[in-house]
């Protein structure tokens, strides 16, 4: 697996693109009443946190942060080996809230739709919206973000990772060319 | 696809070296098919449906019960004897997670008219069940039924006087929630541990993750056959494992306190006094508990005599966790059911 990694945004690249992102939902909210941001487990985590921390720093309101495991609502479950599950965590009900999803990467679209089945399972949103730090391309199903970090055009075989100072020791994006096993790593795995 | 019959499962036996020497962290959180006892399931992979147990326990707090991960998968209960809570927590547990269920007693099915129980569950295999969960009166019934089918997974749901799983998982789960490490922890099972496949799959349990059981109750009632040469032997799985005759003694400085269900057939066997006898010498009752315990949770794996092995007023007692047993089952057997929902490496794999 010697592959070599190319850097698509360095850690000042990924501040600045969620910098924006904040802005953005805070203009498209008019203001950050009844938001609640929602990241998709593991990294959507640290980014939703993330863009908390800059909405506070802009409003001086702070926005709850909550945490989804999708496990449960992936169409691929009969596909993959043994599932194990982490926590769901709400610090608020989503009843009635401006919901929003927040992702590293948006891919084919699937862990969206099961992102939104779990949010729906919980309540009943005002809305749902979606954030993801970067857009590969590649849906599979009728999705698009309404705040999108970067655009990466990518071909199936390659693979993007975002990393997070949080669990990788570094933020940054980066892509892996022609992946051993394309099919294990990139369709299944998003 | 029938004709080609394999052995699937690990060996029988656990040896006593595999025990000793931590398991090799896992690539994967769940390495087994089958599950059919403890012996040779490692301690990462009890943290992991302990894990992912506590995220279901949520589950079955919300409002709306229901999660669609499973649909399309059916699971057949097979019971070969009586049952309420496992055979219900299965069921709710694979309906909570939109499985479809079948539940099939002996009583009432083919097994009434003489057919085999290797018939019975190809015929199960063939009418596509994904999930067999099995009890039954012999142990190792669920490890032939195992070694006999290509397509279906078993999970043991009580062999004989042999293993509970299950059981022992919700019971590892209960007392971590309630003491958080269960690390040099205290675990009193008084009774009839010989008889008893809960206490037998708790010993294992309880070993792995480094908890110190202790045992109580008639020397004719210890499982003299597990615990034999644990004292000479090293890396003996039970080197752990305390024996204590007198109860008052062994109830001191518990954590946890699990007295079993005392069968009266034990009586005529000539393994008991009488039961008056029994519960004068060794049951949990408010005066011992109050006095040397008061911080201990009691537990039972059910179905309970009162006023035997355990007294009402403990049983129903603010000490007692015996109904959150039952609703962490119904969380364990979820996570279970999800991590073995399909087969390592996918349908095909």
């Amino acid at each position: 697996m010697a592959q070599q990694e190319k850097s698509i945004m360095t850690g000042q690249e990924m501040r600045r693109a969620l910098t924006r992102i904040a802005h953005e939902i805070l203009e498209h909210n008019g203001g950050a009443r009844e938001l609640l941001l929602l990241g998709v487990r593991t990294r959507g985590v640290p980014i939703a946190h993330r863009l908390a921390e800059l909405i506070t720093s802009f409003e001086g309101e702070t926005v709850p942060v909550g945490s989804l495991d999708i496990t449960l609502y992936r169409d691929d479950v009969h596909l993959r080996g043994p599932l194990a599950l982490e926590a769901t965590e709400l610090p608020v009900p989503v009843g009635g809230m401006r919901v929003v999803l927040v992702d590293d990467v948006l891919f084919t679209g699937r862990t969206a739709r099961a992102a939104m089945d779990a949010v729906i399972d919980l309540g009943r949103p005002k809305n749902i919206q979606l954030a993801a730090l970067i857009d590969r391309g590649h849906r599979e199903l009728p999705i698009r973000a309404d705040y999108v970090g970067k655009n990466i055009p990518s071909a199936l075989s390659e693979d993007i990772q975002v990393r997070v100072s949080e669990t990788d020791g570094k933020d940054e994006v980066v892509i892996l060319p022609d992946t051993a096993n394309p099919q294990a790593t990139s369709e299944v795995g998003r | 696809m029938a004709t080609t019959r394999t052995v699937e499962e690990e060996p029988l036996t656990a040896t006593a070296e595999a025990e000793a020497a931590p398991s090799p962290v896992p690539t994967s959180p769940w390495q087994h098919r089958h599950l059919l006892d403890l012996d040779d399931v490692s301690t990462d992979e009890i943290a992991t449906v302990l894990h992912s147990a506590s995220a279901m326990k949520a589950i079955v707090q919300r409002d709306v019960k229901k999660v669609p991960t499973l649909r399309g998968r059916t699971i057949v209960t097979l019971f070969y004897e009586a049952s309420t809570r496992t055979r219900v927590s299965f069921e709710a547990a694979g309906k909570l997670l939109s499985a479809d269920v079948i539940n099939l007693s002996a009583s009432g099915s083919s097994a009434e008219k003489g057919e085999s129980l290797l018939d019975t569950v190809l015929t199960l295999q063939a009418t596509a069940a994904d999930l067999l969960v099995i009890r039954h009166g012999h142990s190792g019934a669920p490890y032939f039924a195992a070694r006999n089918l290509t397509r279906t997974t078993v999970i043991n749901a009580g062999d004989g006087a042999h293993a509970h799983p299950t059981q022992a998982l919700l019971d590892l789960f209960t007392m971590q929630e309630h003491l958080g490490s269960l690390k040099g922890r205290k675990v009193l099972i008084v009774g009839d541990i010989s008889h008893s496949r809960v206490a037998r799959s708790d010993l294992w349990g309880l070993c792995k993750v480094g908890a110190i059981p202790v045992l109580c109750g008639p020397p004719t009632l210890m499982p003299w056959d597990l615990l034999k040469g644990r004292t000479e032997t090293p890396g003996h799985p039970f080197a752990s494992v305390q024996v204590e005759q007198d109860i008052e003694e062994a109830m001191r400085d518990a954590d946890i306190v699990m007295p079993l269900r005392i069968q009266k057939e034990r009586q005529d066997a000539g393994l008991l006094p009488s039961l008056r006898e029994y519960a004068q010498q060794w049951q949990v009752n408010d005066e011992r508990l109050s006095r040397l315990a008061p911080n201990a949770l009691v537990m039972h794996p059910g179905p309970m005599n009162e006023g035997v092995e355990i007294s009402p007023e403990v049983a129903h007692g603010l000490q007692s966790a015996v109904e959150t047993q039952v609703t962490n089952g119904l969380a364990v057997r979820m996570a279970l059911l999800l991590l073995m929902a399909t087969p390592q490496g996918g349908l095909n794999g």
